[in-house]
């Protein structure tokens, strides 16, 4: 399983989530758990999900959610889970 | 799982604490390039160089999007080109050059001899043609190993790199020496060193092997913020822990980028390699344990803690680690040490001492443009003892700066920074340079 982290920030509004779910439904990548909150206004979503539905490369998955960024105009990345693992789990 | 707060600290060390992975450096063997005819022997280098690395940057652009840490460098070192170059060694040079400028790689490492015992007649065409190609090429490095604990001084080389950094100064005076900037002395240089201007290829190593740096003083020094005031065996003890989580990063990348380019995973080097930018400073870290500043009493001490602790929490988060690990005190490219310099808090004297405890050496100093040969030679004489007697790498990469005096600034740009012109002790030492040939291996070495 290639698991990636989608960190989402930017001003809160209506259906970020619902816009960035449908979007990666849509690519059929399964999400494995979300965690989200609102900071002084600011929306921050941290999901993790598994990339292998998708059956895409890693730059063109990314390259898709292009679309949502600049619909949503909020910061989204995209990186693979492995570089937490390697520093935070022995 | 990883929690949020766990996710949330890696990519504040990325995102603000400039924590990177410096290089990911190739090292190719040319030994079998070699030739009695300069010219085919630097096609067989060009074309060699140009299959082994060709996916070398696009791999790690790759792994840079896909894991979310810049990778600032992808860079080559090969073999010791006085090894392979059979007649003049400057067509290998401009091919070298060519070659990495066809890769999109910034620098390439192994414009170097190897001549701690003594010089081949190799070794004394490359040296002699070092002025000159520091000056025509762009991306080439030169290196010289001219001391070693096992071999003693070679002072007879020590002479002729005085008066060559001497040379290469002046041939690009109008850049402020920027080739002295790419020209290393070692004494006990490492084979498998990832970072630039002394990285090359040893003999002892395979025919391709993937070498990663990291970095991450900036990271370092947030984490010694929490600390303020505590006893040393905390900052010891969380430099540790940062190191140790820096290096798993680049064991991640190395072992990727290993897998992608089907090269072997040579070593992870874990250095704190400074830059030039704001809270990229390996100087700060020394200040944040309790110095006003760099270079005031007791920043030997603390350089020796910070050393020995990347290194002990590194050694741990990688299954092979080497090069030249620890922490680098460039003086031109680092911002604490640029303003210690600057103030006078740091001088050339203090700059020595702290040598013997850091990774490396005397590094990107600029002194007075009317500094002799001589002078120079003494500096690195200097140094390579301390490397000698103390088992370690030492190094000098010092710039002359030409027809500007103490106080005045040289500018490299990019990493290499900018510099303060630091004074040199002006008491002469031509007599003790002149009487060359080799100074014994300590007693330490016989260790069989």
């Amino acid at each position: 399983m290639t698991k990636a982290l989608i960190s989402v920030t930017g001003l809160d509004t209506t259906g970020i989530i619902a816009r960035v779910a449908t979007k990666l439904s849509d690519l059929n990548i399964n999400i494995l758990d979300i965690t989200q909150t609102i900071l002084d206004g600011y929306f921050t979503m941290m999901m993790v999900v598994d990339l292998d539905g998708a059956h895409m490369e890693f730059a063109d998955i990314d390259r898709e959610l292009q679309s949502v960024r600049d619909e949503l105009r909020m910061t989204i990345h995209m990186q693979r889970m492995d570089i937490f693992d390697a520093m935070h789990r022995v | 799982m990883i929690e949020t707060g766990e996710i949330l600290q890696t990519m504040h060390m990325i995102q603000q604490e400039n924590f990177d992975i410096r290089t990911i450096t190739l090292g190719i063997n040319l030994l079998d390039c070699s030739d009695a005819d300069p010219e085919k022997c630097a096609r067989r280098v060009y074309d060699k160089v140009c299959t082994t690395a060709r996916d070398l940057v696009k791999t790690g652009e790759d792994l840079e999007r896909e894991l979310g840490i810049p990778i600032v460098n992808k860079r080559i070192s090969v073999t010791p080109v006085s090894l392979i170059a059979q007649g003049d060694p400057l067509p290998i040079a401009k091919a070298l050059d060519d070659a990495a400028r066809e890769m999109g790689v910034n620098f390439i490492g192994g414009y170097s001899a190897l001549m701690q015992k003594g010089a081949t007649r190799a070794d004394e065409r490359l040296l002699a043609s070092i002025p000159e190609v520091l000056t025509v090429t762009e991306r080439l490095c030169s290196s010289v190993n001219v001391g070693s604990t096992r071999a003693g001084i070679n002072m007879n080389a020590v002479r002729e790199m005085g008066e060559i950094i001497r040379k290469t100064a002046e041939n690009t005076a109008a850049q402020d020496g920027l080739g002295c900037a790419k020209l290393v002395v070692f004494a006990n240089a490492v084979e498998d060193n990832p970072f630039m201007a002394g990285a090359f290829c040893g003999i002892g190593e395979p025919e391709a092997a993937i070498n990663v740096g990291v970095s991450g003083p900036g990271v370092v020094k947030t984490a010694l913020e929490a600390v303020r005031g505590e006893p040393f065996d905390v900052v010891a003890e969380t430099i540790k822990r940062t190191a140790f989580k820096i290096t798993r990063v680049g064991q991640l990348v190395a072992r990727e980028a290993s897998q992608r380019l089907g090269i072997p995973f040579g070593i992870v080097d874990l250095s704190l390699a400074p830059t030039p930018a704001r809270g990229d400073s390996v100087a700060r870290i020394l200040e944040e344990m309790g110095l006003e500043r760099t270079g005031a009493p007791g920043t030997t001490a603390a350089l020796a803690l910070l050393n020995d602790a990347v290194k002990k929490g590194g050694v741990m988060a990688s299954n092979h680690v080497g090069g030249l690990s620890g922490a680098f005190i460039p003086v031109s490219e680092d911002i604490g040490m640029i303003e210690a310099a600057q103030c006078g808090a740091l001088t050339l004297e203090k700059l020595e001492a702290m040598t013997c405890v850091c990774s490396v050496g005397l590094d990107m100093i600029a002194v007075p443009g009317d500094t002799s040969a001589a002078t120079i030679s003494g500096i690195i004489a200097d140094e390579a003892a301390i490397g000698m007697v103390n088992n370690k790498t030492t190094a000098v990469r010092i710039i002359p700066a030409v027809g500007k005096a103490a106080g005045d600034t040289v500018e490299f740009g990019g990493l290499l920074g900018f510099a303060p012109v630091i004074p040199v002790n002006g008491y002469a030492c031509e007599d003790f340079i002149a009487r060359g040939g080799r100074i014994p291996a300590p007693l330490h070495s016989l260790r069989n």
